[in-house]
């Protein structure tokens, strides 16, 4: 076998792993596969209703791997994230409530504030971590725990609905917030992730800003001692994935629940990290991964309507690709030691 | 004195899982994946007591579960050379999601639990035998592992060559240390840890099993470690800091009941920034100025951390 076949080989292992992982879960809850596949196709892309649906759940996870590239670039574990999301759907919540005006005015407003809202908890986290010199892992997740605090304070508190404080979330949007949607599709919605994913691609691959932000990321001292101001590059990072994790938070609020709920964020905070170490860090890759990992979550809700399973199922089979596709890459590298970088094998030891 | 007791139960698992990480990553290996591991632990140890009637057998199958997960940790770190921040997190969400799946079908139901077991004799001790000693097994397991980890840490050569393996990787090696093995070693009996904490949860502090049964507890025994600076007394004390939080915040929730739905999570909160304090420099520089304080205050990591140890 030559070397090009083993490289394949070891790319199509982790699929095949886990579907057979999927194959032997369904099995031991005495579910049928081959259905549970056709409910999850179904279920996900296999209609126009559905697709719609997986593709308005698309936006928010492709938008967050796309900040998660720019802080992972630079070297940084942006666990942060998730309280970015939800602090940018406050603030587009705050607006939406208290700002009057029409569609073309509002809704311009809810994303700049949302971008703002994620940008400020980004760059917070990130003044702990050069300034404070706090491992951003931490001053993330504390970060996390305040913004979802402050969702909920506000939702039972000074946002609460008419007559009932409840943690269903606040009173519904006016029409005008929403996002505009033709035929089912979040057209504006997917706009702005396609236009998002894009922007990453070239910012990191055709930029001075990408190249210098990689060179912090791959070596910090080195970076600095070349002359990079390595603080501000990656306070730079945290502001950038805060902004595009606000957009996120926005599209959650104004366009999927229309609505500010405690669980705004929808984990695709973390899910987001997933989705970039299976993509290896490469941009290119985050949109086709991210469409996948939706297919499987959206999908899976029909396993546990028609079927009666958990729907963490689609969690399990996502970790589970993850997870093998690092072992392959690691394999893989051991071979090629000093050859190429590989999925994981690229953070060692930063 | 009664809610003594009380936070001194609540934090009984957090203790397992502090004293576990803490040896693991004495030994310069971080196991991040502490929330799924013991959410996954949890469900395996109900379903286990619940399908056997053997709450041993619960705690078993907790510790295999999770030693289990420490073990792919240490291999992925030690042999592919992987990241061990990226494969732990990677198994943090999939053991939880695991944990939700398998554990679907034992939601609200019941299964054999701690009983508990007043230590005769020194329950019997005014104040400190009704804090300390009216409780179970599992609380009582908990002080034995902090003084045993303390006592083999750093009143053992055994101990001091785990430090050696965590601090120096490359002089240990020179001084015929070896280093991967024992680094797989204490990885996974850290593991075995963190699972006896999950078991603790579902069979003695939070009785059952449901979603998100002991979520967030592992992220914040990751921040105790830290907070008590790799030191397993230390680092209780931070579980029964954190515990006498949430015991406060269930006190104040008849107090504010406006409240009642953001002081669960406030306790994270707070411990989350409490222990960023340990970082901020003029925390250290209090600890040169006072040598007496510095014993108290000091928290460098293990500085072979994270680090891959290559033979070359």
């Amino acid at each position: 076998m030559n070397d090009r076949m083993r490289r394949i080989g070891l790319a199509v292992l982790p699929i095949v792993l886990a579907a057979a992982v999927a194959v032997l879960l369904l099995l031991a809850v005495d579910a049928p596969p081959l259905r549970s596949f056709n409910l999850v196709w179904n279920g996900s892309l296999g209609t126009t209703n559905k697709l719609a649906d997986t593709l308005l759940t698309w936006v928010p996870l492709v938008l967050a791997a796309a900040g998660l590239i720019i802080t992972f670039a630079a070297g940084l574990w942006n666990i942060g994230i998730e309280g970015q999301i939800v602090i940018g759907a406050i603030l587009a919540t705050w607006v939406a409530r208290e700002v009057p005006g029409e569609a073309y005015f509002i809704i311009p407003a809810t994303l700049l504030a949302g971008m703002i809202g994620g940008i400020i908890w980004g760059l917070l986290a990130g003044v702990l971590r050069v300034y404070g010199k706090v491992n951003e892992i931490f001053g993330g997740l504390g970060l996390d725990f305040v913004a979802t605090g402050l969702a909920v304070y506000l939702i039972i508190g000074p946002w609460q609905r008419a007559g009932v404080a409840s943690t269903s979330g606040t009173d519904l949007f006016r029409a005008e917030v929403w996002m505009p949607e033709v035929g089912g599709f979040s057209w504006l919605a997917l706009t702005i992730a396609v236009i998002a994913v894009i922007a990453v691609f070239f910012l990191m691959r055709g930029t001075a800003f990408g190249l210098k932000l990689k060179a912090v990321g791959a070596n910090n001292r080195s970076a600095f001692l070349l002359g990079i101001p390595t603080d501000r590059y990656m306070l730079a990072a945290f502001a950038l994935c805060g902004a595009l994790a606000g957009l996120a938070g926005t599209v959650q609020a104004t366009a999927f629940h229309h609505k500010l709920v405690p669980s705004i964020s929808g984990g695709y905070g973390f899910l987001g990290i997933l989705v970039v170490l299976l993509a290896a860090f490469r941009t290119a890759w985050i949109a086709p991964i991210a469409l996948f990992f939706m297919a499987l979550s959206v999908g899976s809700t029909q396993l546990s309507l028609r079927l009666g399973l958990d729907s963490a199922i689609g969690g399990v089979l996502q970790g589970v690709l993850v997870l093998f596709a690092l072992l392959a890459g690691g394999v893989q590298a051991k071979r090629h030691l000093g050859k190429r970088r590989v999925a994981g094998a690229t953070l060692v030891e930063s | 004195m009664e809610e003594l007791a009380t936070i001194i139960a609540t934090a009984s698992p957090l203790v397992y899982a502090v004293v576990g990480e803490t040896i693991t990553e004495k030994a310069g290996v971080i196991n991040l994946s502490l929330d799924g591991s013991i959410m996954l632990s949890a469900m395996a140890a109900f379903a286990t007591s619940f399908i056997t009637g053997s709450v041993w057998l619960g705690f078993l199958a907790a510790i295999l579960v999770s030693a289990g997960i420490a073990a792919l940790i240490a291999f992925s770190s030690i042999k592919l050379h992987l990241n061990q921040i990226a494969v732990g997190f990677v198994l943090t969400l999939l053991a939880a999601d695991l944990a939700s799946f398998l554990g679907d079908p034992y939601v609200g139901e019941r299964a054999a639990h701690v009983e508990p077991w007043a230590i005769p004799g020194l329950s019997k001790i005014p104040v400190i035998g009704d804090v300390l000693f009216d409780h179970n097994l599992s609380v009582y397991g908990s002080y034995l592992v902090v003084i045993a980890a303390y006592w083999f840490i750093f009143r053992t050569k055994r101990g001091l060559e785990l430090q050696g393996v965590g601090e120096r990787p490359e002089a240990a090696f020179a001084r015929g240390i070896p280093v991967n093995r024992l680094r797989y070693i204490y990885t996974i009996i850290g593991g075995g840890l963190v699972g006896m904490a999950g078991a603790a949860f579902s069979l003695d502090v939070k009785l059952g099993w449901r979603d998100g049964l002991t979520q967030n507890f592992g992220w914040i025994a990751l921040a105790i470690v830290i907070f008590g600076g790799w030191h397993p007394i230390r680092g209780a004390i931070g579980c029964y800091l954190f515990g006498a939080l949430q015991t406060l915040a269930l006190k104040l929730q008849p107090v504010w009941p406006d409240l009642s739905q953001i002081l669960p999570i406030l306790p994270f909160a707070l411990m989350i920034f409490t222990l960023l304090l340990v970082y901020l420099d003029w925390f250290r520089r209090l600890g040169d100025r006072h040598p007496g304080w510095r014993r108290l205050l000091a928290s460098d990591p293990p500085s072979g951390i994270g680090r891959i140890f290559k033979r070359e």
